[in-house]
């Protein structure tokens, strides 16, 4: 699990997406993901979060550029990759399934024929041979009546079940790197808790590099052995999901920890955490830490460039405090 | 599916039956049938004559039940002008305004299909913008005058195609081309905001995600979903172009529905009006109920 930096599936390092000339949506963002490792990326909307797994995948919408030091995956660098070639990895080795499972799958086609297409283009396999693979891994997933399932229509299942069909999906030509954006915010609770025990369990037994993207610490906590904690396009805190649970040495990352209400700490008459302000949108050049206007800790210095600093452990915050004086109460 | 198809056919039914109704009223509301069928020089006892001969002396219902049962059994009744059955007038045109509809429609499904496709993944680039400038001209231009011009010019100066009659299937190609004109601005549009519409859908990043090619993403995935309302769209276009194909026959001197239409109002053969305005709207309910059973062979939302 420590191994990361020495020989990652997915390695970003400096990657900039901007949207026009008014929004610079992510600022020099890396990040590295190994084998059999989860990477969580946890941040509130609009940190930049869902376009960085984009920026990836090379799904931006129209409008958006994207420039990196380099996107490498198992060392080769995607950046220079042609459209086709990108196509290539795509459902292949790098796969990746979405936050809305309710409109992800294409209502017009059947469960068996949306999935066999992955395994059709990639593999060069024939029909039954793909649609073979997609009810072994519908029932991997834990669908029941896979066969049945195949023939069936997005519409006449369920929200969990769609998103099992997805996760399934992605898994049909045996990905390395599975990029998961926000995958149980649409669903109920009990749903949710069923599909992140899926999800581990699968990245186990396929030894996957999961890249998990979430805007809920609790699904951190339960999955993630990495965390990088994103705030208006930059990563303002990185490390071991544990080391940064124990001790979050940036004054975000602490806010965001206190909105969480612990059962047996919180008294029940007593107001739940909260940040206040909104996530600014920021503009290409823009200097200085992005969360000083909702900062408790913050000093006129703070507009000016913000140091990395280290907390040891790889565990590493984007604030011009040190760690010791994070930790400072009523940050 | 069969629940699906079972209420659209009642729905038909029901609009049949209205249409019934209304084509029966309307013919009754022009005036004095017997006296404009008699003619301005007719005495009192011709128009008498008339009257009894054509059951109109008989209260309205009694006209209107005679008159949709026969109908229901396929007897149209006979026309004052010709002295047929108007279900012969109807049957010998119909040929001419069903080829020349289709011609017209598989034209403007021809040019709008791919044109509207590609102005969609070409979305506001200048191979978009020139596409819906020729929707724009499309729209603008008057049917008869294009098809003047192009008998002038196709059919006189290059002498390429005839420029009357249906001797020849070259016949149909000019009226075909000024129809499909009329119905590919419409169709153009409908392909390409539904195409824009699709292209931006949730699935279409799946189908990325995946690695589809381009070509399977812009046809499998999102041309089945745009084409939903082109399908309805056609199918009344091809209506129009049945119905409203009046104008065009006239320039072409086609013998086909339209131009019976035409001549059956002004020379107030109303049993002729009356069928004529029955059969076109029973072929537009038919097209609308093909639309709507394409439609759920598409869609298996709709199925359910």
């Amino acid at each position: 699990m420590t191994n990361s930096a020495a020989d990652p599936v997915l390695s970003v390092a400096d990657l900039r997406v901007t949207f026009g000339e008014r929004t610079e949506a992510v600022r020099g963002m890396s990040l590295s993901v190994a084998r059999g490792e989860t990477h969580c990326i946890v941040g509130e909307s609009g940190c930049g979060k869902s376009v960085t797994s984009l920026a990836v995948m090379n799904l931006l919408p129209r409008g958006a550029a994207r420039s990196a030091g380099h996107i490498r995956f198992h060392g080769r660098d995607l950046m220079g990759l042609s459209e086709r070639e990108m196509a290539r990895l795509r459902g292949d080795k790098i796969a990746m399934i979405f936050q809305e499972p309710m409109t992800s799958l294409n209502p017009a086609y059947t469960i068996g024929s949306q999935m066999a297409e992955v395994f059709e283009r990639h593999r060069r396999a024939g029909r039954r041979a793909a649609m073979d693979r997609a009810a072994e891994l519908l029932a991997r997933v834990g669908v029941t009546a896979p066969g049945m399932r195949l023939g069936q229509y997005p519409h006449q299942l369920s929200g969990g079940l769609r998103q099992r069909v997805m996760i399934a999906m992605a898994l049909m030509c045996d990905p390395e790197l599975l990029i998961a954006d926000e995958p149980t915010t649409a669903l109920d609770v009990t749903v949710q808790a069923q599909i992140l025990r899926l999800l581990q369990k699968l990245q186990q037994e396929l030894g996957l590099a999961l890249l998990l993207i979430t805007h809920d610490l609790g699904v951190v906590a339960r999955m993630a052995q990495r965390v990088s904690v994103m705030y208006a396009g930059q990563v303002v805190e990185s490390g071991p999901a544990a080391a940064v649970f124990a001790a979050p040495t940036h004054p975000y990352t602490r806010g965001l920890l206190a909105c969480i209400p612990v059962p047996g700490t919180v008294r029940r008459d007593e107001p739940l955490g909260s940040i206040p302000g909104m996530v600014p949108r920021i503009a290409p050049g823009f200097i200085g830490c992005g969360f000083r206007d909702r900062c408790g800790s913050a000093m006129p210095e703070c507009a000016g460039a913000v140091p990395l600093r280290d907390a040891g452990g790889g565990h590493t915050h984007l604030c011009r405090l040190l760690p010791d004086a994070t930790r400072a109460p009523g940050a | 599916m069969r629940l699906f198809l079972f209420r659209r056919l009642l729905l038909a039914i029901l609009v049949c039956l209205t249409v019934l109704v209304i084509s029966f009223t309307l013919t009754r509301l022009s005036g004095d049938l017997a006296a404009s069928i008699a003619g301005p020089n007719a005495t009192a006892s011709d128009i008498a004559i008339i009257t009894r001969n054509y059951g109109l002396d008989r209260p309205l219902p009694v006209q209107f039940f005679d008159w949709a049962g026969h109908a229901a059994t396929g007897d149209l009744g006979r026309s004052f002008l010709y002295h047929s059955p108007v279900r012969e007038l109807i049957g010998a045109r119909l040929p001419v305004t069903l080829t020349l509809g289709l011609t017209g429609l598989a034209i403007a499904l021809a040019v709008s299909l791919p044109l509207g496709i590609l102005a969609a993944a070409r979305e506001g680039t200048a191979i978009d913008r020139a596409i819906m400038l020729v929707a724009l001209v499309g729209q603008a231009m008057p049917s008869f005058w294009l098809g003047l011009v192009m008998i002038i010019g196709l059919g006189l100066d290059l002498q390429w195609f005839p420029i009357s009659g249906v001797d020849t299937w070259q016949g149909y190609i000019m009226p075909g081309i000024v129809l499909a004109f009329s119905a590919i601005p419409a169709l153009m549009r409908l392909t390409r905001s539904g195409m824009i519409e699709a292209l931006a859908a949730d699935y279409i990043r799946t189908a990325r995600a995946k690695g589809l090619s381009r070509t399977k993403i812009v046809f499998k995935h999102a041309l089945r979903n745009a084409a939903m309302p082109v399908v309805s769209i056609a199918a009344v276009q091809l209506g129009f172009i049945l119905g409203g194909s009046v104008v065009i026959e006239a320039v072409f001197a086609l013998p086909g529905i339209g131009y019976l239409a035409w001549e059956s109002i002004t020379k107030n053969d109303f049993p002729v009006v009356q069928a004529v305005v029955l059969f076109l709207a029973v072929i537009y309910i038919a097209l609308t109920l093909l639309a709507d059973m394409m439609n759920a062979l598409l869609d298996p939302r709709l199925r359910g």
